[in-house]
């Protein structure tokens, strides 16, 4: 320990595994906990309680979906009685209008809609089910409901250039925020990522675009964007650091210092049903273990950025370089950053021969749909020419 | 953006304070929260659909009589531009 012990300020709570979807990014672990080992109402209800003891403002409510929980309400109502802000993170699925209103009426502070796309097509390949006219209702019935309301597009190479739609979506809906927040790659994604990765170009056109949308809906929407790791030039601030501001409840009741933390060998995880949240706050091994400065390596050990970027992710470290004390691959300065460069390479070649064979087949007359040309709304990119891949999608759990 | 003097903010759906009242209180909202104390929380306690932004900057004037009045003018504008560009303000129009 290199400084004073902060404590918490939000807890996500995985509430479930289960969901109606099936996305391709999802990011639960490969191993989804089955519904007989999850938390009861009293269980979760204790820990609120605990959690806002400890110091924590903000529960996250998510999962899988957290609407599956037929106890959601006595759930929002706990968190709230508990004197904590509550934050709904759903695919909208399922649910009515009379139930969002029950929602709203228990005291839920915010809704987050997550969204697969801004077109019923490929949002419906991604979820893996028809989730997309479901999502379009429930932003109907929010415009009569006093409650606020973040959209959430998670982008990707198969559905960036809907860029447009997806900002012409979040501005006739009641969203005060958006996030745009490309998939980063872990559990799901990991496996998936050779078909989820933007390209280079892709990126570049979406951040120029973003930037304009941002000054112009300044005051009406705030717009965030999220960058993927791999094209950035320093490491993300995972978690806002090891152990530092989060704390993730999974459905079971395992305290974890982030979503993907059990990818990491040998970490010792403790349970909300035998011990009091502070408790693993301060001692649980698994939150000690890259707490602080001293488990760092060169050239994390020595640089200015670490009090920034504490290091990276750990997990990514693990997946890229098989070492989770390891500067995240993503740096510049990491001594595994080719590793990086090589999988960029690898995809953006492939998607520009793509492109290039489909574009000799447009010339030579044989192409059975012509090429999308509509750039009207500002972000021109060439439309992805390649089939549709292999998908492993997420399945639900028992 | 320009803020109308004669507009009534008050707090944001989703933008709440905490449920305690010794400093520093917290102005809790989607994805973050505002330490506020002194001044800061003089503001924001004044967003309540009630108070025009011109009575606001009055009343915080005679509080800070000691203050520059175009100063504390200033500040207060300055403060609610933030507020809003965080989307934890809406502006009630002005009486009709």
């Amino acid at each position: 320990m290199n400084e004073p012990r902060s404590n918490p300020l939000a807890l996500i709570a995985e509430l479930t595994h289960r969901c109606p979807l099936h996305c391709v990014y999802c990011s639960n672990p490969l191993e989804l906990e089955a519904r007989t080992t999850e938390l009861s109402t009293e269980e979760w209800s204790r820990v609120f309680q605990e959690a806002a003891a400890l110091g924590v403002l903000q529960a996250d409510f998510t999962g899988g979906e957290p609407l599956t929980r037929p106890d959601i309400l006595d759930l929002i109502r706990a968190a709230r009685a508990a004197r904590l802000y509550v934050n709904l993170i759903t695919s909208g699925l399922p649910l009515d209008e009379s139930r969002l209103e029950a929602l709203v009426q228990a005291g839920l502070d915010h809704f987050q809609l997550s969204f697969q796309g801004a077109r019923e097509e490929v949002a419906n390949e991604i979820s893996g089910t028809r989730a997309h006219a479901q999502k379009l209702r429930v932003l109907e019935w929010l415009k009569r409901h006093r409650i606020a309301v973040t959209l959430n597009f998670v982008m990707h190479r198969r559905n960036i250039e809907q860029l447009p739609e997806m900002l012409s979506l979040a501005e006739s809906s009641s969203a005060s925020r958006v996030e745009f927040a490309n998939v980063q790659y872990y559990g799901w994604a990991f496996a998936n990522r050779d078909a989820l990765l933007p390209t280079r170009e892709q990126l570049t056109h979406s951040i120029d675009f973003l930037k304009k949308a941002q000054e112009r809906l300044a005051g009406k929407i705030k717009v965030e964007y999220i960058v993927p790791d791999y094209y950035a030039r320093f490491p993300k601030p995972c978690m806002g650091g090891w152990a530092r501001k989060l704390m993730l409840i999974t459905p079971s009741g395992e305290a974890l210092p982030c979503h993907a933390a059990k990818v990491i060998p040998g970490l010792a995880f403790e349970n909300v049903k035998n011990r009091h949240l502070s408790e693993i706050w301060e001692v649980s091994d698994a939150f000690e273990r890259f707490r602080g400065e001293s488990w760092m390596q060169e050239p994390c050990k020595t640089c200015d950025r670490r009090a920034l970027d504490f290091g990276g992710c750990r997990c990514q470290a693990f997946l890229l370089a098989a070492d989770a004390t390891a500067t995240d691959p993503v740096c510049s300065l990491a001594p595994q950053r080719p590793k990086v460069d090589a999988i960029l390479l690898t995809i953006n070649s492939r998607v520009a021969q793509a492109s290039a064979s489909a574009l000799t087949t447009t010339i030579s007359g044989d192409a059975t749909e012509p090429r999308r040309t509509d750039s009207s709304a500002g972000a021109s990119v060439a439309a992805p020419t390649e089939s549709k891949p292999a998908w492993r999608y997420r399945p639900n759990p028992s | 953006m320009s803020i109308d003097l004669g507009s009534r903010p008050r707090l944001a759906p989703g933008c709440r304070m905490e449920e305690k009242t010794h400093e520093p209180r917290t102005l809790l909202m989607p994805e973050r929260a505002l330490r506020l104390n002194g001044p800061s929380l003089e503001i924001v306690e004044r967003c309540d659909g009630q108070h025009t932004v011109q009575q606001i900057i009055t009343e915080l004037q005679q509080r800070y009589s000691k203050a520059e009045p175009a100063k504390v003018q200033e500040d207060i504008l300055g403060y609610l531009a933030l507020l809003e560009k965080e989307r934890a303000l809406d502006f009630e129009p002005r009486n009709t």
